[in-house]
């Protein structure tokens, strides 16, 4: 430019803008939870799920074993009426799922697996997507993740004597008395023999958006054809390692396994935000569909490997409720897949059947 | 041909809405991360931002290509002149490039790419783990560059504004007119 030579301003202006330009980088710093202290983070959720054993490279953090299944889902006549979901008007939607043992040892034998996982995808012709991952479990073990995460906190090993710390858990559960209700449970439940007859719980609430704009809060389960059939402990001690899947896809030869999915519906004051308190069982329910399982594959080089089962990854029609414990299990899922499939790229992960 | 001594009303217009909108964009994508309860909050508001900002981005692009920018002071030290040019693309090649990372990425780990009330891009890569194992880390680290790329771009602009006084940052500040 051909202008006059300006006057310079005063070199101590740099000044400001250093101050400018650190309080920015602060302050982005800070939102990143780099600097100051976030509490609990999904990082941090992870993090405690990897120290409570050693994961192998390119497995989940958490639910590590698993089995691919496949098959589909038909609603009833009555879901269409409960919320606008594709799925709940198509006549058949193609269903992807894995049932998984909790832990992150993909090897753990089958009758230390006290709770189940059945997750499932669902792609309607749409293109909308719902994924879900229930549990065996009734209720959630603690209202709150930062509860879950204290709990399994005090359960990792004392790095002085190799065990946890009793007296870290009395604290934690003063501190979550919720808590109790769930080791009361593990304690007492007894343990289905069978996938297949095992009945499986979506535990957060959700919210069913029907075509006339009203939205109703609904927790859901998987409830199994299949009669219940509690493990004997005695045989439960002396099973194969791997007995669950055997037994699945056994069933499975012999022809289709079903579960219907029951949508309980909340009255006015059921806790909606807090899965660790279970609707009274006199709440009216729905059957919105039948779940069909037909194939069952090993993981390994299954489909539903690289899939994350989001929770929130829902289709229209249906949406999330505020319970912290759904948001934090879509968090950390979110960094459990990130990790592993991290692995996979660099060529670290282990081929192990069980993957 | 004369070179003009403004940015013209479409690339400042550009200039200052991404700028806010690419500044709100890097705080959420930071936050989300390591939020447990706004995770979803945050992500449902970065994929239709990123969008916005690639398609901004695109038409910003253009738009320099065909219309010249305003000239640097021609008593620019050279370093700073190399440093003004290549910080400049350096810029426009992560403003395309961060969204469409991130939507190959989703589209690789197999998630459905959402923007709002059920309308959802198609997927720009098949399903590959491998594929996001890469693209989700080099998502965060080009975040990250970015940021920094702005924050010297923003020290830049402030030390022409108010030390060295050569009307630098009147050209993307200002109009013909209101000289």
């Amino acid at each position: 430019m051909s202008t006059p030579t300006p006057r310079r301003g005063s070199a101590l202006l740099l000044l400001p803008i250093a101050l400018i330009v650190l309080a920015l980088a602060l302050l982005f710093a800070w939102t990143g939870g780099w600097i100051g202290d976030k509490g609990v983070t999904p990082q941090t959720m992870v993090n405690t799920a990897e120290a409570s054993g050693s994961p192998p490279p390119g497995f989940r953090r958490a639910h590590a074993k698993g089995i691919c299944i496949a098959g589909t889902f038909t609603p009833t006549p009555a879901a269409a009426q409960l919320s606008t979901a594709r799925v709940f008007s198509q006549p058949s939607t193609p269903v992807l799922g894995r049932f998984s043992n909790p832990g992150n040892d993909p090897h753990a034998p089958d009758n230390k697996a006290a709770v189940r996982g059945m997750a499932l995808q669902l792609k309607t012709d749409d293109g909308q997507e719902w994924r879900m991952a229930m549990n065996s479990f009734p209720f959630f073990a603690s209202s709150t993740p930062e509860g879950f995460q204290a709990m399994n906190a005090a359960r990792l090993p004392d790095p002085a004597t190799g065990q946890p710390d009793p007296e870290k858990m009395k604290a934690v559960l003063a501190r979550h008395p919720e808590i109790a209700n769930f080791m009361a449970w593990s304690k007492s439940a007894p343990t289905p023999n069978s996938l297949a007859n095992t009945r499986f719980n979506g535990v957060n609430a959700f919210r069913l958006l029907d075509a006339k704009g009203e939205s109703r809060a609904v927790r859901w389960s998987m409830r199994p054809h299949t009669p219940f059939v509690a493990a004997d402990p005695a045989q439960l001690q002396g099973a194969a390692s791997d007995f669950l899947a055997a037994d699945l896809e056994r069933r499975l030869a012999a022809g289709p396994l079903r579960w219907d999915m029951v949508m309980q519906f909340a009255a006015p004051g059921d806790p909606i935000e807090d899965p660790s308190k279970a609707w009274p069982d006199t709440r009216p329910e729905t059957v919105a569909g039948t779940l069909t399982l037909v194939r069952a594959e090993p993981q390994a080089d299954g489909a539903c490997r690289d899939l994350n089962f989001d929770p929130l990854i829902l289709p229209q029609g249906i949406a999330g409720t505020d319970d912290p414990v759904l948001h934090a299990r879509s968090a950390v899922y979110s960094v459990s897949f990130n990790r592993r499939e991290r692995e996979v790229s660099q060529g670290a992960a282990q081929q192990g059947s069980a993957r | 041909m004369n070179r003009p001594r403004h940015f013209n009303l479409l690339a400042r217009v550009l200039h200052w809405s991404m700028a806010v909108a690419i500044l709100a964009m890097l705080f959420v994508g930071t936050a989300m991360v390591v939020s447990l309860r706004h995770r979803e909050a945050l992500l449902d508001l970065h994929r239709p931002l990123g969008l916005a900002i690639l398609l901004l981005a695109i038409v910003r692009l253009a738009n320099r290509l065909r219309h010249a920018p305003p000239p640097l002071p021609d008593d620019l030290p050279r370093l700073q002149v190399w440093a003004a040019k290549a910080s400049h693309w350096a810029l426009y090649a992560l403003m395309l490039a961060l969204p469409l990372i991130g939507w190959a990425m989703l589209s690789a780990g197999a998630y459905p790419v959402l923007l709002f009330g059920g309308v959802e891009l198609p997927p720009l890569l098949p399903h590959s783990p491998t594929m996001y194992g890469i693209l989700r880390p080099l998502h965060g680290v080009l975040a990250y560059v970015l940021f920094f790329t702005i924050l010297a771009h923003l020290a830049a602009a402030l030390y022409h504004a108010w030390v060295r006084r050569d009307g630098v940052f009147g050209q993307m500040a200002r109009g013909e007119r209101a000289e």
